[in-house]
């Protein structure tokens, strides 16, 4: 049975009678995977959101179904990742052909990640998360999910914005503090807003069909170059749950959009790849052209950008959702501090220079690979069917095979937020870079360390167990009630009577921040580290965190 | 880079950046003009590793696996391209 998106009741708020402005803080336009994390994560901080969305039902067909470590890092500081594993496919084997040789070229092993809780990435369907989602929402009182209320107009004022919204029963006025659009690659919030999205649009297409063998099959990934029931472009193909499978084909420029995606049409390229007898069904069949573009900015007073409204991508690399999941990670606490008068639009300046290079960088690896995958001169072909076939018989030639590079979160090594390392850190995370997880044990029991971080500033204090001082102990936990709280995680190779410590079981965690005996990371409530030291510096602190919030250290408002 | 044996094992942790920079060095030339500039690249390379023992076993290697494509290209039918049952 293909996948039946549930509808959802259209809402008509009480303001489309009584023509009174309804009041949010944060309105978000689109409820699609980006809008929705957004929404949780400004509803756990207790804001008031509203999310409205044109249609009455989730989007059909399986869409983005690779998520990669970095948002299902993300997804468990909301906590919904155990949940998306537990249901999601992880591959491992990976095999790449090319022409008409049956035998790959080559096969890879992607080596699960060690000791981390998170595995590289996993495929499962966008429904599932966008319902799993829902579902988290569902018990916020604060957030209110508005089915079939279209979004018409934006007025900016000095302190808000005005947005008039359509709903079946008429228009109502909303008055939002911030208004966040989540509508997707056209956004109708961009155009309002009169913002250039500049980048080229590839000339080429693809073919999703989402299918359902009758027979199982090993969970690996195939992608071939150039074979022969593809003649002169790439087919891919992996898995998903429920037994479904995803084939991507490489169409080209010249194509009948309405015919190509009828099923009578797709299934002898599918008997063409796996022969005359294969019994299977459809679940979701689909084209896209794609376009790697990005806009201007992403803030525009108090309108702001994220997910495919801001930028987009070639699919190559799974790279479009997951880094709108990185956006909104990145967003969620710049602008709880702004609403809560603890931060100005500096900080949300640093949301459009972070994201925005991280879009930029996407942008670069994404096209790498459709350079790689379509070459766009006969010489590029050559560079790309030489590396293909020494990749029979040699290692060194296979580095150089691009089928999309999984997608990795960006540093933001020049981020304004960042303080830089004034002491020599030969190893470890530095600045504007994501924690890396490690084991430890917290209270006896075995935990994650990236889930103690998140949701606020934390303080990861590397302890010397010898000696811990009574008095620096309290300034510490002190920190806790400045203006932007602190909060202090203490780790250590052992337990230390008096210091609530997490330990550091088998020594991972003081390995990958490359701590010797102490140290001590200051990092943002997104877990990105913001400022490291090997000592404890209580002013030294205090000023990075300023800093991490887009205050230059000279202006002194945290309160002490 | 010494002993005179050609290394085949990966030798290069920026692959990507590496093959845009082979990639663009043909921007706006013709094929032939590709061509040539291939040949002037292998060259000013050649002179660098200044070894015709490494030079001669990665012409050997390369004209092997060409040799062994083109055999595979030509005679091979592609039959069934399902995911095999296991390995």
């Amino acid at each position: 049975m293909p996948y039946i998106p549930p509808n959802y009741e259209p809402i008509v708020p009480d303001a489309v009678a009584s023509k009174v402005t309804e009041k949010t803080s944060v309105l978000i336009v689109g409820a699609g995977p980006i809008g929705l994390a957004l929404a949780l994560d400004m509803g756990t901080m207790g804001h008031k959101v509203i999310i409205i969305n044109r249609e009455t039902k989730l989007t059909d067909g399986s869409r983005a179904i690779c998520y990669a470590k970095r948002p299902l890092e993300i997804f468990d500081r909301l906590g919904l990742a155990e949940k998306m594993v537990k249901k999601g496919v992880e591959w491992n084997i990976g095999r790449v052909f090319f022409k008409n040789r049956t035998e790959p070229v080559y096969s890879f092993d992607l080596l699960p990640v060690k000791e981390q809780k998170l595995p590289a990435m996993i495929n499962i369907q966008q429904y599932y998360n966008e319902e799993y989602n829902i579902e988290a929402l569902e018990k916020l009182d604060n957030v209110e999910l508005r089915w079939g209320n279209t979004l018409i107009s934006i007025e900016e004022k000095t302190n808000s914005v005005n947005a008039t919204v359509q709903t079946e029963r008429g228009n109502y006025n909303l008055e939002a503090d911030w208004l966040i659009a989540c509508d997707g690659s056209s956004s109708p919030t961009r155009k309002m807003m009169d913002m250039g999205f500049g980048g080229e649009t590839f000339q080429d297409n693809f073919l999703i069909a989402d299918v359902k063998f009758k027979k199982k099959y090993p969970t690996e990934r195939h992608f071939w170059f150039d074979p022969s029931f593809n003649p002169g472009q790439s087919v891919l193909l992996h898995k998903q749950p429920d037994n479904v499978w995803r084939i991507d084909f490489q169409v080209g420029w010249d194509i009948d959009r309405k015919e190509i995606v009828r099923p009578e049409n797709v299934t002898p390229r599918i008997k063409a790849m796996f022969g005359e007898d294969v019994e299977f069904e459809y679940e979701w069949i689909s084209v896209y052209t794609f376009n790697c573009r990005i806009i201007d900015s992403m803030t525009k007073g108090r309108v702001i950008f994220a997910g495919d409204s801001a930028h987009l991508v070639s699919p190559f690399g799974a790279r479009g959702a997951n880094t709108g999941f990185q956006d909104t990670d990145n967003l969620a606490w710049k602008l709880d501090l702004i609403i809560k008068g603890k931060a100005d639009h500096r900080l949300l300046q640093s949301y459009d220079e972070e994201r925005s290079l991280a879009a930029k960088i996407n942008i670069l690896n994404s096209t790498r690979s459709t350079d790689f995958i379509t070459p766009k001169s006969a010489v590029s072909t050559h560079f790309r069917d030489a590396v293909l076939q020494l990749s029979t018989e040699y290692e060194f030639a296979r580095g150089f095979v691009n089928s999309g590079r999984l997608s990795l979160p960006v540093s933001y090594p020049d981020s304004s937020l960042n303080t830089a390392d004034d002491e020599i850190w030969p190893a470890g995370v530095p600045p504007g870079t994501n924690c890396i997880d490690a084991p430890v044990l917290e209270q006896g029991e075995t935990q994650w360390l990236l889930n103690s971080l998140g949701w606020m500033f934390k303080l990861l204090i590397f302890v010397d167990p010898d000696y811990v001082s009574q008095d620096q102990y309290q300034v510490l936990v002190s920190l806790e009630k400045d203006e932007i709280p602190i909060s202090c995680i203490f780790i250590s190779q052992a337990a230390i009577s008096g210091v609530e410590t997490i330990i550091d079981i088998k020594g991972l965690a003081a390995e990958r921040y490359g701590i010797c005996k102490t140290g001590v990371y200051l990092v943002r409530p997104d877990q990105y580290v913001a400022a490291r030291w090997h000592h404890i510096d209580i002013n030294k602190i205090r000023n990075a965190v300023q800093r991490s919030i887009g205050y230059s250290v000279e202006e002194k408002v945290t309160k002490q | 880079m010494t002993n005179n044996k050609l290394n085949l094992k990966s030798n290069l942790s920026n692959y990507d950046d590496v093959y845009q920079i082979l990639i663009d060095m043909h921007l706006d030339f013709t094929d032939e003009e590709s061509q040539t500039a291939n040949a002037k690249l292998i060259l000013a390379l050649v002179n660098h590793i200044g070894d015709s023992i490494v030079l001669q076993q990665a012409v050997n290697i390369v004209r092997d696996n060409t040799i062994a494509w083109r055999n595979q290209i030509i005679n091979k039918k592609n039959s069934h391209l399902m995911p095999r049952k296991s390995e």
